[in-house]
C-alpha cells in the first residue's frame, strides 16, 4: 500500500463526501426532492450496511478449520447483545473478544 | 448559558461516542499496517466514519480509487438529505457555512437539527463550536488509537472482527428505523450474485450497484 494510493483514496473520499453533505444546499435550495431520491435515502443504507458486512465476511472458507464456526457464534453474539442491551460499544466489544477467543483456540 | 458551554454540554454524547470508535478506527487502521498519521489525515479531511472504516476494507484489497469513490458516495448519499432541514438554521452564518456543511456527520446533524432556533448572535458560534469540538474528538480518537496500534506492535489475531460487529450493529439500527426487510433481501441477493462474478477487485461496488438497480425495480408507487 504505497503513500500515494492512501492519500490521493483519502482525498477522493474528502470530495466526494464534502460533496454529498453540499448537494441540498447547491441544488435543491426551494424544491423538494423527487420522490424516487427519496425512497434511494432510505433504502440505501439499510441495504450497504448488510453488504458492508458480507464484504467484511467474503474471505471466510467454509470448508477449511475452522469453518467458519468463530464467524457464526460471534455474528449471533452481536445480534444477541444489541438487542439485548441496545449499546454498540458493548456489542461490539463482546462479540470481537468472542472471536478472539475462538480463534485462538480453533486455530486461525 | 453561553453559546460555547451549551455547546460543550450538546457535544458530550458525541464524545463519549466518537471517542471509542475513533480509537477503534485508528487502531484497526494501524494494525493493518498503514503509518498512524494516514489515521489523523483521514480523520481530519474526510470526517466521515463509516466511510473510513469501509475505506479500511477497500485498502486491504488495493480497491481501485473509483471504487472507492463510488462506494463512499453511495454510503454517503444519505448526507444529501440532511441538509434539506438545514437550509433555514444554516442561513445567515456567513463564512463558517462551508465548514458547518463539511462537518455534516450523522451524529452533527442529529444535534443541529434538534436544536430550537436561537438567536441569531448565538447561532453561529455555538454550531461552529459543536461542530469544531466533535471534529476534535473525532480525529483526537482516531490518532490515540492508530499511536495506541503502532506501540503495541502485538498482532492481535481477530480484531479485526470489530468491523464487522460494528456494520452489523449498525445494519440493526438501521432495520429498528425502517422496519422493513426489502433493503436486507436485495443485499444478500446482490451480495451472492456479485461475489459469483468473476470481478474480486470491485466486489463492493458491483454489489452495491447490483442492489441499487434492484431496489429501483423493486420501487412501489407507494414508497
Amino acid at each position: 500500500m504505497s503513500s500515494t494510493y492512501l492519500i490521493l483514496s483519502i482525498l477522493v473520499m474528502a470530495v466526494v463526501t464534502f460533496f454529498t453533505r453540499a448537494f441540498p444546499f447547491l441544488f435543491f435550495i426551494r424544491k423538494k426532492p423527487p420522490a424516487v431520491l427519496l425512497y434511494l435515502e432510505r433504502m440505501l443504507p439499510p441495504m450497504i450496511m448488510l453488504l458492508l458486512v458480507l464484504y467484511s465476511l467474503k474471505d471466510i472458507k467454509p470448508l477449511a478449520k475452522p469453518y467458519g464456526i468463530p464467524e457464526a457464534a460471534a455474528i449471533i453474539l452481536v445480534v444477541l447483545v444489541h438487542r439485548w442491551k441496545s449499546n454498540t460499544f458493548v456489542s461490539i466489544a463482546a462479540g470481537t473478544v468472542l472471536y478472539m477467543v475462538l480463534r485462538n483456540l480453533l486455530g486461525a | 448559558m453561553s453559546p460555547l458551554k451549551k455547546a460543550f454540554v450538546s457535544s458530550l454524547p458525541v464524545l463519549f461516542g466518537y471517542v471509542p470508535l475513533g480509537i477503534a478506527y485508528g487502531f484497526l487502521l494501524s494494525q493493518s499496517g498503514i503509518p498512524w498519521y494516514f489515521a489523523g489525515l483521514a480523520s481530519i479531511i474526510v470526517f466521515a466514519g463509516a466511510a473510513q472504516f469501509l475505506a479500511l476494507g477497500l485498502w486491504s484489497n488495493l480497491a481501485p480509487l473509483p471504487e472507492i469513490a463510488a462506494a463512499t458516495l453511495l454510503l454517503n448519499l444519505r448526507h444529501a438529505f440532511f441538509g434539506l432541514s438545514l437550509l433555514k438554521k444554516f442561513s445567515n452564518t456567513g463564512k463558517a457555512k462551508a465548514y458547518l456543511i463539511f462537518a455534516l456527520t450523522d451524529e452533527n446533524y442529529a444535534l443541529l437539527s434538534s436544536q430550537e432556533e436561537m438567536e441569531e448572535g448565538q447561532k453561529k458560534r455555538y454550531y461552529l463550536t459543536l461542530s469544531l469540538l466533535n471534529h476534535f474528538y473525532w480525529s483526537a480518537g482516531s490518532v490515540l488509537g492508530a499511536l495506541l496500534g503502532a506501540v503495541l506492535k502485538i498482532n492481535l489475531v481477530g480484531l479485526d472482527f470489530a468491523l464487522t460487529a460494528l456494520f452489523i450493529v449498525l445494519a440493526l439500527e438501521q432495520y429498528k428505523k425502517i422496519k422493513k426487510l426489502k433493503p436486507f433481501v436485495i443485499a444478500i441477493i446482490s451480495g451472492v450474485f456479485a461475489f459469483l462474478l468473476p470481478f474480486k477487485q470491485i466486489l463492493l461496488l458491483l454489489a452495491i450497484s447490483t442492489g441499487t438497480i434492484l431496489l429501483l425495480l423493486t420501487r412501489r408507487r407507494e414508497e
